[in-house]
């Protein structure tokens, strides 16, 4: 008797073969009819019930996904095969290695109908193109109205980089303290529970204003002043500030939330229609 | 002169113009610029060129963006398309010759393009350079294969699978050639 742990296994090896055997057969152009749906079918739901932790339920989505594009290519045969244009390939492979090349190139020259094309300069281009030269300045005098640019050298200021927006007029952990203060109070006046909704912190007044509050918010979250709070099924994201910056990188596996910020959400938003 | 006539005179050069001198990169033109050019009723300035054309043994062909020859097509249909003017004839193996191909050459890619029709319009290479090595020279099969890639007869992927281009569609009466071959 197989334990779980082979059975497993031999589950995962019959699927991984068949996933390669799907990706040849599409790659390689393969007969598609070389894999046996059924059998693949039941091969996946046998092993189905083992199936636990999500790669191994990645596996089987991916098993299936491929036996699908493998049952277009069955369906794509066949409608070809009952088109006019349907040659047995053998047969025609066959009649290729026969027939002589004088009598291929016959054969071929009744189907050709080549592309007419002319390529043939009209007086009026040449007359153009002369014109154009006379008018064309000589290269020493054209390369002399542009002289290149003397560049003046001096130190750059600390104003100067900042407006240039090379240094910021505060350090990034001074703006983000500030923000996270921010985000407190707004939990204090618009929260609930000591959380708020993602959108009702990072929208603003404009659009600019809210992709920079999000991106702060992304700051917030990673070095541990804040925390998000995800329901998946009610589609709702809240943030939640700490009243402690908490260390967690090193502690614990990090994981990204890409939260999409798009013009259209922020127009919802302001709209009231973002809920 | 009507004046019908000669509105007709005139969008017929220019249609000449346009399908004769290449204009981008591909030859042919595409139903939109004909509209653009010629105005709404560029169908029919085609129709009257074909027939024209028809004393020359050329005609004006028209390649559908599906791939297929479309019945009554749709204006939305034919502006997609490309235009081109093909010889609506045959050539002689003679007269091919004349005009730069070589009679292997010409052979090698009846044989390519034949197998990629057989094999549902989609080849592994391999397969097709093993076809022409049984009569071509190892060394000019890749190189053969590269030159009709490069004239636009074939494509490749990048799993090296070969697949019918813009040039065999323009130029190759795909059932026909089939036909010919199983009739041999």
């Amino acid at each position: 008797m197989q334990s779980k742990r082979e059975r497993s296994k031999t589950g995962r090896e019959k699927l991984q073969r068949t996933i390669e055997m799907c990706k040849s057969v599409e790659d390689r152009s393969l007969d598609p009819f070389l894999i046996d749906v059924d059998e693949v079918i039941s091969t996946v739901r046998e092993y189905f019930p083992e199936w636990e932790i999500p790669e191994d339920l990645c596996l089987d989505a991916e098993t299936i996904h491929r036996l699908a594009s493998v049952i277009k290519l069955q369906s794509e045969w066949v409608k070809h095969r009952s088109t006019s244009l349907y040659t047995d390939p053998f047969l025609l492979e066959e009649k290729l290695t026969r027939i002589g090349k004088e009598e291929i190139v016959e054969t071929f020259v009744n189907a050709w109908h080549p592309i007419v094309e002319f390529e043939q300069i009209s007086l009026h281009s040449l007359a153009e193109a002369l014109r154009y030269w006379e008018s064309l300045l000589p290269l020493k005098e054209r390369w002399k109205e542009f002289p290149p640019a003397e560049l003046e050298r001096s130190l750059a200021t600390r104003e100067e980089l900042i407006r240039q927006r090379i240094l910021r007029d505060k350090a990034f952990s001074e703006e983000l303290e500030n923000f996270w203060q921010e985000l407190k109070n707004h939990v204090g006046t618009k929260g609930e529970n000591g959380k708020i909704r993602y959108w009702d912190f990072v929208g603003a007044e404009t659009y600019d204003e809210t992709v920079n509050k999000a991106f702060m918010t992304s700051f917030l979250v990673t070095y541990g002043y804040a925390t998000l709070e995800i329901h998946p099924l009610e589609e709702e994201i809240f943030i939640k500030p700490y009243e402690k910056q908490t260390a967690k990188i090193g502690k614990e596996q990090l994981v990204s939330i890409p939260i999409a910020v798009s013009a259209e959400d922020w127009i919802k938003w302001k709209r009231g229609e973002l809920e | 002169m009507s004046k019908r006539k000669a509105y007709y005179t005139s969008k017929i050069k220019r249609a000449v113009h346009m399908l004769f001198y290449r204009r981008h990169k591909k030859p042919g033109v595409k139903g939109w610029e004909l509209r653009k050019a010629l105005g709404s009723d560029y169908p029919k300035v085609l129709k009257i060129l074909d027939d024209y054309l028809k004393t020359l043994d050329l005609q004006v062909k028209t390649v559908f963006e599906e791939e297929k020859q479309v019945e009554k097509p749709t204006l939305e249909e034919l502006d997609k398309a490309r235009f081109y003017v093909t010889l609506r004839g045959e050539l002689t193996p003679k007269e091919a010759k004349m005009i730069g191909w070589r009679i292997d050459d010409l052979a090698g890619l009846a044989i390519a393009i034949t197998h990629v029709i057989s094999k549902k319009g989609k080849a592994p290479r391999k397969e097709v350079e093993e076809l022409l090595r049984d009569k071509l020279p190892g060394w000019k099969v890749g190189f053969n294969i590269d030159r009709y890639i490069r004239y636009g007869y074939l494509t490749q992927d990048e799993n090296e699978q070969l697949y019918l281009d813009w040039r065999t569609r323009a130029e190759v009466d795909q059932k026909a050639l089939i036909d010919l071959l199983l009739s041999k």
